[in-house]
């Protein structure tokens, strides 16, 4: 690999749609009343991602999130938020689904709107130690619509 | 700032002792700054634990043959070997675990559980690595009235002499445990004056020289430390293998810990009586070819000298404190007055793992997070952590300078 290659990998994994994510998220903050909410920690780094959702049946009406953390952790946060809201459970599941697969290898599925803004993501799988970075939020969601309070990705 | 490197230390000779440093990362060259997690390995240690495998294994302390004779002689060679480099009186006084970690568990039962009474208490700072902070919690929690206290540190990132003092006064600590050199600030602690306090109100005293032993020359005798724990593979040598220096009759005095072979001196099927030290706290069959491979490391940093080992990162550290202090929106942590080759930072606008991400593609490896030492990156305000650069023998100026250059970079990158 050449030291070109190796630098344009870093400005893919850093595009700028990531990093608007991450520095200006939509749907940042605490969702009073919340009805699901869980909480993810990587403690080896210290990534915290607390996702808020407010569910109805088995449709989640709105999702926000606070956190602390890389980029990577903040912007897929964010991503989570603006995709899953108005979707079934086992849509949103799916979106999870697809970022942890998209994460680790790469594999990108660009055949809906939703599951085409994942692949802001899909530079990930060239920098392994980041690939929890990326999906702590949607083990998050995981846990939250499973009921659990806590959960990492580590 | 060069005077103060002893002629004999070349460092590009050294370089050369360490195959992994001639390596590439993308097609870059290595910058390894993070020895502080784990050191890179000089050939006479690999070297050393391929020629016991190939020449003189055999089980120890167990076979009457010549084969096991010569494989213990090894293993007991080395404990001789960690006598002279921390200067114990006896070789006797050096415990073989297989890491620094299980030399704190190790004193968390057998001093902790064996010697501590209901009432006393543990006493360590808020910028201890967790292994010198979780077993000590886990003793508290054992139901025995045996509780922790702690000591401040000093927003210089210096152990709070006079709070040490107060945490004393009662009496009741029966044990300091504290690290000898931060592995997070880097502060050296004036250990000889700790433990003179720490005796003077009738506590032991224990030192984490996990980091400080690759640093400097311990003398454990002239600290009057009454425990010394460090780890083999943060001084050059392999993984698997830790000490634990107590004094003799300190020793003599404490239950083992694990149970097995090796550690007895007669069995029946109802009961054990226990060998002495240092048997008596190796049960099963040690770490053997470690062993060689520490013994191998300890005469490496010997025959440089750990003075011009100590010297040549002084002026490393003089170095790094004016490179690292020229980078725009860079706070170090800590600002101790006697500190060695670990320099935590946080850079304004860019994540510690954003951070060591961009670094890596460079080549330099750099450590980012907690550094385990949770409680103090939250004492400091850190929670998301920090970035970690830490140096080894082997570090050079030019490699400071261009991680200063590269942090530079980073900053516009993240802008």
């Amino acid at each position: 690999m050449s030291a070109g290659a190796t630098f344009d990998e870093l400005h893919d994994l850093y595009s700028k749609v990531l990093r608007d994510l991450a520095r200006n998220p939509l749907h940042r903050g605490r969702l009073e009343g919340a009805t699901a909410t869980a909480r993810g920690d990587n403690p080896m780094c210290g990534d915290r991602v607390e996702v808020f959702m407010n569910l109805g049946g088995a449709h989640i009406n709105e999702a926000t999130f606070l956190g602390r953390g890389c980029e990577i952790s903040q912007a897929s946060a964010a991503l989570l938020t603006e995709l899953v809201r108005g979707k079934s459970f086992a849509e949103a599941r799916a979106l999870g689904d697809a970022v942890k697969r998209l994460a680790s290898t790469g594999e990108r599925d660009d055949s809906t709107e939703e599951l085409a803004r994942l692949s802001v993501l899909c530079t990930v799988h060239k920098f392994p130690s980041r690939v929890k970075c990326a999906t702590l939020a949607w083990h998050a969601l995981d846990a939250a619509l499973a009921g659990v309070k806590e959960t990492s990705s580590e | 700032m060069d005077t103060n490197i002893a002629p004999s230390f070349d460092v590009t000779r050294l370089r050369k002792d360490f195959p992994i440093l001639a390596t590439q990362v993308r097609g870059k060259p290595l910058v390894f700054l993070d020895s502080g997690a784990s050191a890179q390995k000089p050939r006479a240690v690999m070297e050393a634990m391929t020629r016991a495998m190939e020449t003189a294994y055999a089980n120890v302390h167990r076979g009457a043959y010549q084969l096991s004779e010569v494989a213990t002689e090894a293993h007991e060679a080395a404990r001789g070997a960690v006598q002279r480099f921390l200067n114990a009186a006896e070789p006797e006084e050096i415990i073989f675990t297989s890491s620094a970690t299980a030399s704190f568990n190790l004193m968390a039962h057998s001093f902790g559980r064996g010697m501590l009474k209901s009432g006393q208490c543990v006493l360590v700072s808020e910028m201890e690595h967790h292994a010198n902070l979780v077993p000590w919690q886990m003793l508290r929690d054992a139901g025995l009235g045996i509780g922790l206290r702690f000591v401040r540190v000093t927003d210089q990132g210096e152990l709070d002499l006079e709070d040490l003092a107060a945490k004393l006064a009662d009496g009741k600590v029966g044990l300091v445990s504290v690290t000898h050199m931060s592995n997070v600030l880097g502060t050296f602690v004036p250990a000889a004056r700790i433990a003179q306090m720490a005796h003077a109100a009738g506590a032991r005293v224990l030192f984490d020289g996990s980091q400080a032993a690759v640093h400097r020359a311990v003398d454990v005798q002239a600290l009057d430390a009454d425990f010394y724990i460090f780890t083999g593979h943060k001084l050059y040598g392999p993984t698997g293998i830790g000490v634990l220096y107590g004094k003799r009759a300190l020793l003599d005095a404490m239950p083992p810990f694990m149970g097995g072979g090796d550690m007895i001196e007669t069995v029946t099927l109802e009961h054990s009586t226990f060998a002495a030290a240092p048997a008596r706290f190796e049960a099963g069959t040690p770490a053997i070819i470690e062993a060689v491979g520490l013994h191998a490391a300890v005469d490496y940093v010997t025959r440089i000298g750990m003075d011009a080992i100590e010297a040549h990162e002084r002026a490393l550290v003089d170095h790094a404190m004016a490179a690292l202090t020229q980078v725009d929106g860079l706070s170090l942590l800590g600002g101790a007055q006697d500190r060695g080759g670990v320099f935590a930072f946080a850079l304004e606008g860019v994540h510690p793992h954003d951070l060591s991400t961009y670094l890596d593609r460079s080549g330099i490896c750099v450590r980012a997070g907690r550094h385990c030492a949770e409680p103090l990156h939250t004492r400091l305000g850190l929670e998301g952590g920090s970035t970690r650069a830490s140096f080894g023998l082997y570090t050079t100026r030019e490699e400071i300078d261009f991680l200063a250059q590269k942090l530079t970079d980073a900053r516009r990158f993240f802008a």
